[in-house]
């Protein structure tokens, strides 16, 4: 009886378009919201339950919150235009070590021409927006073989953008400022004159940056340019036929992409792992990344975030469960499940519901605007 | 003479290297003509393969069976979990997913993939399972011709053997048997074939049972060189840039596109890798294969297609 | 798009502007695919204004012709000259801005989107906000998407599709598909239409509907459009002039009446052998 829209008319197009039409939805988000920004905080400061230790926020909230906005980006080239990408942790690294090198200071000597390029080091919220900025350069670049490459063809091709990336940043040693190791430490983040450092701090900076970003996600997917990636993705060559420059469409989608996913790459590098090697962005985030897509829900910013918290809470559960019903698993079994589990979910939602967490929540919404009635 | 014998090397090694290659993209070719399917799922098919015949020859030689026999029984018994693995996968995965389009196909391989690389590695374990199948050591040839020889490793002419043997086998399934012919009409459109009697989930059963026993065969050879290991199913991944080469549905085009990727990335490592700071073969397959898709996207051997609306 | 879609019918008597000026040309135009010939040495003209119909049997050209004309096949031999531009090959999405639109013989709608987005997206080339403005939306990009949706609601009332507006289309039956597919050609506001098939496996009462926004659209809006169909009723009913192929030549080419008693046709249709 509480989600009933019966009552509510709408008498422009502007609130027909809204991104929630409904109002107990818009009421729903903005709890939601106030609940993420001032209860979170509140509670994390109290150590109340579930906030008991720091571990809720710092090793579960903060990399769910980053790995949501790089879903964002990889559905935006695969669920939205529907070119298929395995190389999206190349394109988190490029945006990691980019705003890095910003954030630490860039030297380029140029020999030849007697001179250099020093860009002095900017402060970290520079820093991270240039990084996705690098990352999107780098994503038009390998977006173009997408103009006469399709489908499978182009997973190589973006296959080929991870293993190169992945064997520049360890070997050019360059990007990790000549550190012996490999292994770069994050510049410490300042916010005006605060320093962003305890968990929760990093926190409310990766929720700001996630609920922005995917605002203007929603509003590209809800527009002009979105309908022009949903139409290369559904039938390319009528959209052509249809004025939509192929071109700019999947160009276009593969910078907004690569720059969200690189502004995530960052986020990860500087507010997750604080120290971090290339590995960390190695072709299985790539397929992380994907599977979060698929099983969140593909052409679905929503489906972003249910896929990225499954994908975040499958191994927790997996290794408490058993636990707590006193059937001991070891870990390497618990890594084995997951294997399964994710596979065995990704074949299922693939056949039964192919638009993922975010369909099957559709589906309920519109169940419960019937309910009592069977329809 | 020492550079050329040097060269020489170098390009024999790489060609050899780049046939076991294709013993991996041949599972590929297969199953991407005979289902449309772009099965990700090959390499992850090659660790269940390896695993299941080294943990049941450790398992019968433990008994006291003599080796030979004990070989015989693993192939059988890996042949079998190749049967199993083709038939759930036919039942549960692809036959529900039958006229759906190549993306969510390929989508669906990859879920297959994590399946079997999990069960794989819980039924038989995750560590290193050294397979001394074939021998390993190295043939020096014209000692006369150049100082120290040529070295040839025996493994990779056996590796070169079995791939020929296997190529042939397979041209003569495709070209003269009523199911070869099936596959191919599976494979241009799954209704049609469908509607003109082709009982589509025998014929899918048939196709993943070759394909796993490609992997078989792969994983003979891949296990006697690298030990059976989870690190082997990146050949899955070495294996999408000599397809994208040869072709994806071209049998001589997955043989030709491992010799070139092999013998490539071999020469490149030897003579560019110095300058640019080495580890280049980890990347340059997949280099390599952009660029051949951008100047011929259908790959050397593979055929155009005309786009109608 | 003009607001008048209902306008007043006009008397239909014969051709009724077959002497109008030229609007697209294909002189001698020659198509093959590999060995294949599609098209051999065909010319024709649309002029301004009238209803142009391409018939003849299976496999004769028509729709090579069609993506001839819209730049998505390109000619071996021959040219195109539309709005009096000459040229051999162009890409398709520069024919659509000069004023080409065009339906497809198996609908080919964008099966993930709804109604309402599928015709909105026949307005991307009216739409001039860039990406940045469109990201930030509101007091941006937003007063735009309002613009043409008021233009886009005006095509939905005028072929009665209100009622899907927001359904996904890969869920509407057929009859209602070739509908949406127009209405997403009307939303380019085309000087040129082209139509392939547009009733193929429609009922009566649905060709009757399909008639009338075609005529409508010719009237009301003064958009030439070039139809092929396989209904020779609907096609002596609705074009000015109709062109004949066959096997990829031009074999006839005039008014319904002279075309319907040339021989070479009734050859064609009855199967004479070559």
């Amino acid at each position: 009886m509480l989600y009933r829209e019966a009552g509510q008319f709408k008498t422009t197009y502007a609130a027909d378009m809204a991104v929630f039409p409904i109002r107990q939805d818009r009421i729903a988000l903005a709890l939601l919201v106030a609940v993420a920004f001032i209860a979170v905080p509140f509670m994390a400061e109290a150590q109340v339950w579930p906030f008991r230790t720091d571990y809720m926020v710092r090793a579960i909230l903060i990399p769910f919150l980053i790995l949501s906005l790089a879903a964002v980006g990889v559905n935006i080239l695969i669920g939205y235009c529907g070119q298929i990408s395995l190389g999206s942790g190349a394109f988190m690294a490029i945006g990691a070590y980019s705003a890095y090198k910003f954030a630490t200071g860039v030297h380029i000597p140029l020999a030849w021409l007697g001179t250099a390029i020093s860009i002095p080091p900017l402060p970290g919220l520079i820093s991270i927006p240039l990084g996705g900025l690098m990352a999107a350069l780098v994503g038009i670049l390998f977006g173009i073989p997408s103009l006469r490459i399709k489908g499978l063809y182009l997973a190589v091709a973006t296959l080929a953008a991870q293993f190169f990336f992945d064997w520049v940043f360890i070997r050019v040693k360059w990007f990790v400022n000549y550190n012996s190791s490999g292994s770069v430490s994050a510049p410490d983040m300042y916010l005006g004159p605060i320093h962003i450092n305890t968990p929760v701090e990093r926190y409310l900076l990766c929720l700001s940056a996630v609920v922005i970003f995917a605002t203007l996600a929603k509003n590209l997917v809800r527009g002009n340019i979105g309908r022009q990636w949903m139409a290369i993705r559904d039938m390319d060559i009528a959209a052509e036929l249809m004025g939509i420059r192929p071109l700019y469409a999947k160009l276009s989608a593969f910078a907004v992409s690569s720059f969200i996913v690189g502004v995530a790459g960052a986020l990860f590098a500087f507010m997750y792992l604080g120290a971090w090697e290339p590995l960390a962005f190695d072709i299985n985030r790539s397929f992380q990344l994907l599977f979060m897509v698929i099983i969140g829900g593909l052409g679905s910013i929503l489906g972003c975030f249910l896929g990225a918290a499954f994908i975040l809470i499958l191994p927790i559960m997996l290794d408490q469960i058993p636990h707590a019903v006193g059937i001991p698993v070891s870990v390497e079994t618990v890594s084995h499940l997951v294997f399964i589990v994710t596979g065995g979910l990704i074949c299922y939602l693939l056949i039964v519901e192919p638009r993922g967490f975010a369909r099957l929540w559709g589906i309920a919404k519109e169940k419960l605007r019937l309910w009592p009635f069977p329809y | 003479m020492v550079e050329f014998g040097q060269f020489l090397e170098i390009l024999i090694g790489g060609l050899l290297s780049g046939v076991l290659y294709s013993l991996v993209a041949l599972g590929f070719v297969l199953i991407f003509k005979a289902s449309g399917v772009f099965n990700f799922a090959q390499g992850a098919m090659v660790l269940l393969a390896g695993l299941a015949l080294v943990r049941s020859l450790d398992f019968l030689v433990a008994r006291g069976i003599p080796m030979p026999v004990a070989i015989l029984m693993g192939l059988m018994f890996a042949g079998l979990v190749m049967a199993l693995t083709a038939w759930l996968i036919e039942r549960f995965v692809l036959g529900p997913l039958v006229n759906q389009d190549g993306l969510t196909l390929f989508m669906s391989t990859i879920g297959a993939t994590f399946i079997l690389e999990g069960a794989a590695q819980m039924i038989f374990g995750s560590d290193v399972y050294p397979l001394p199948l074939f021998p390993t050591d190295a043939w020096f040839l014209f000692e006369s011709a150049f100082p120290g020889g040529i070295l040839v490793n025996k493994l990779d002419v056996w590796g070169g053997l079995i791939a020929a043997i296997l190529v042939a086998g397979l041209a003569l399934f495709f070209q003269r048997t009523k199911t070869g012919r099936a596959l191919r009409a599976v494979a241009d459109d799954h209704a049609a074939a469908q509607s003109v009697g082709i009982p589509i989930s025998w014929i899918w059963f048939v196709v993943w049972l070759v394909a796993g026993l490609v992997a078989l065969v792969a994983a003979t050879v891949w296990g006697t060189k690298l030990g059976v290991q989870f690190s082997i199913t990146f050949l899955a991944l070495k294996a999408l840039p000599v397809l994208i080469i040869g072709g994806f549905t071209s049998v001589p085009g997955a043989i030709v596109g491992g010799l070139i990727v092999g013998a490539g990335e071999k020469l490149a490592e030897a003579y560019l890798g110095p300058q640019i700071g080495g580890g280049i073969e980890y990347w340059f397959a997949y280099v390599l294969a952009l660029a051949v898709l951008l100047v011929r996207p259908q790959g050397l051997f593979g055929e155009r297609i005309i786009e109608r609306i | 798009m003009k607001a008048d879609v209902n306008p007043k019918p006009v008397a239909r008597s014969g051709p009724v502007v077959a002497n109008g000026d030229v609007l697209l040309a294909v002189s001698n135009v020659s198509l093959s695919f590999g060995g294949v010939k599609a098209i051999r040495d065909v010319s024709l003209d649309i002029r301004k204004g009238e209803i142009r119909a391409i018939i003849g049997p299976n496999g004769a050209g028509k729709t090579s012709m069609l993506n001839v004309i819209n730049g998505f096949y390109h000619p071996q031999q021959g040219t195109i000259s539309f709005k009096g531009r000459e040229r051999r090959a162009m890409r398709p999405y520069i024919a659509a801005s000069q004023g080409i639109a065009r339906t497809f013989q198996n609908v080919a709608l964008f099966k993930g989107m709804s109604t309402l987005d599928n015709i909105m997206t026949g307005r991307t080339l009216k739409m001039r906000k860039g990406i940045i403005q469109q990201a930030l939306y509101w007091g941006l990009s937003q007063r735009e998407e309002i613009q043409h949706r008021r233009v886009v609601e005006e095509i939905i009332d005028f072929l009665e599709i209100q009622h899907i507006r927001k359904t996904p289309v890969g869920k509407l039956p057929y009859g209602l598909q070739k509908r949406v597919e127009l209405g997403r050609a009307l939303a380019t506001e085309p000087e040129l239409l082209l139509l392939d098939e547009p009733m193929a496996g429609m009922n009566l009462e649905e060709k009757q509907d399909m008639s009338r926004f075609i005529l409508t659209v010719r009237d009301a809006f003064n958009t030439t459009i070039a139809l092929i169909e396989h209904d020779i009723g609907v096609v002596m009913d609705l074009s000015d002039r109709v062109v004949v192929l066959d096997y990829g030549r031009k074999i006839a080419d005039g008014t319904p009446a002279e075309v319907q008693a040339n021989q070479a046709v009734i050859d064609a249709y009855l199967g004479i052998p070559h």
